[in-house]
């Protein structure tokens, strides 16, 4: 039984009327390869098959895509960890545009993430050394600024599903919070004026999706939580 | 920034404020009603008319009736907000939950304060 049954969405714009699956088996040896160990097996026997990668340790952020039903990296997800009775799904992640195959476009994902100024903001005169911060003002930023992008949450969330263009999202979220904890930003007042509209924060309904799929072990959903924290004591 | 003119509070946080209160006050409600009926096995008409004439009754219920507005006007202008794409259907759909809350609600008044 070391005959991996492999099922992948497959789409190509130009030749296909609509997207199906494709059946493969592969031989892994009993071994147990991470997905994108699979996915390159297969890319050497079928050069059609199109899938974004590039560190293969989890890094980059490139190769997220949906393993029998739940999101996360291809590099770092092992068989073990996700195949049922000897079969693997592969689906590009759920909600955004498919490029091709596994690639799916992040336009809106980027668009999202661009919306809440993701660099720092500081109008007070640039000092002659570094703007230092305590290692208290720095461990506030633990769990927030190891995000890599890689939509795995985004695309998990319903919430985005139905609003792509209007809520941030759980991974531009968990960024918009990385810069109001910041010590160093002073665009706080600006930053939480853009977000009290009903969509941009508060569309999300606490479902926690994102934290159960997010590959570096990160929690969108307790930084939402503190920037509605934050907007209620700014607004009170 | 994202503006919305159908819901109710026109801010997400103010939205999200009023639903959590009001979830407070129909809690709150539901429980005493729930404990009233318990408490009182064979209510006769008498009685069930005699609580509702107290005036902290009729503003206990208004109270909850006002969150249950206020609770479903949030509520279903996000439902729809999900999952009607189309505005024309979106707004009719809005206008016609609206529009609703605001009979029930004054319906309820000369309820309460009818008998």
């Amino acid at each position: 039984m070391s005959m991996l049954q492999v099922s992948i969405y497959r789409y190509n714009p130009e030749t296909d009327s609509a997207p199906y699956m494709q059946e493969y088996r592969v031989d892994t040896q009993g071994r147990d390869l991470m997905v994108l160990n699979v996915l390159e097996m297969l890319k050497a026997e079928d050069t059609t098959l199109a899938y974004r990668r590039s560190c293969r340790e989890g890094v980059c952020g490139s190769d997220g895509m949906n393993m029998n039903g739940k999101n996360g990296l291809a590099c770092v997800t092992s068989l073990s960890q996700v195949v049922k009775n000897n079969k693997l799904v592969l689906r590009p992640l759920p909600g955004l545009p498919v490029v091709r195959d596994l690639a799916v476009d992040m336009g809106l994902f980027y668009k999202q993430y661009g919306r809440i100024q993701p660099y720092l903001q500081n109008d007070e005169p640039t000092p002659a050394i570094e703007r230092l911060q305590s290692p208290e003002e720095r461990d506030k930023l633990d769990g927030l600024y190891e995000c890599i992008l890689c939509a795995c949450c985004s695309t998990a969330c319903p919430s985005f599903w139905w609003n792509p263009e209007r809520f941030v999202g759980p991974a531009g979220l968990l960024q918009a919070y990385r810069f109001l904890a910041d010590s160093r930003d002073t665009a706080t007042q600006e930053r939480l004026s853009e977000l009290e509209d009903p969509f941009s924060v508060f569309r999300c309904r606490g479902i926690m999706n994102c934290v159960a799929v997010c590959p570096k072990g990160l929690n969108p959903t307790r930084a939402i939580g503190k920037i509605r924290d934050m907007l209620l004591a700014d607004a009170t | 920034m994202v503006t919305n003119i159908t819901s109710l509070g026109r801010s997400g946080l103010s939205d999200w404020l009023i639903q959590r209160v009001s979830a407070v006050i129909l809690a709150l409600y539901t429980l005493f009603i729930v404990a009233y009926l318990l408490f009182n096995p064979g209510l006769d008409y008498a009685t069930w008319s005699g609580l509702f004439a107290q005036t902290w009754m009729r503003v206990f219920s208004l109270l909850a009736f006002v969150s249950l507005a206020a609770h479903a006007w949030i509520g279903l202008w996000t439902v729809t907000t999900d999952y009607l794409k189309s505005t024309s259907t979106r707004v009719g759909a809005q206008i016609a939950i609206i529009l609703a809350i605001f009979v029930f609600l004054i319906w309820g008044i000369q309820v309460l304060w009818g008998a």
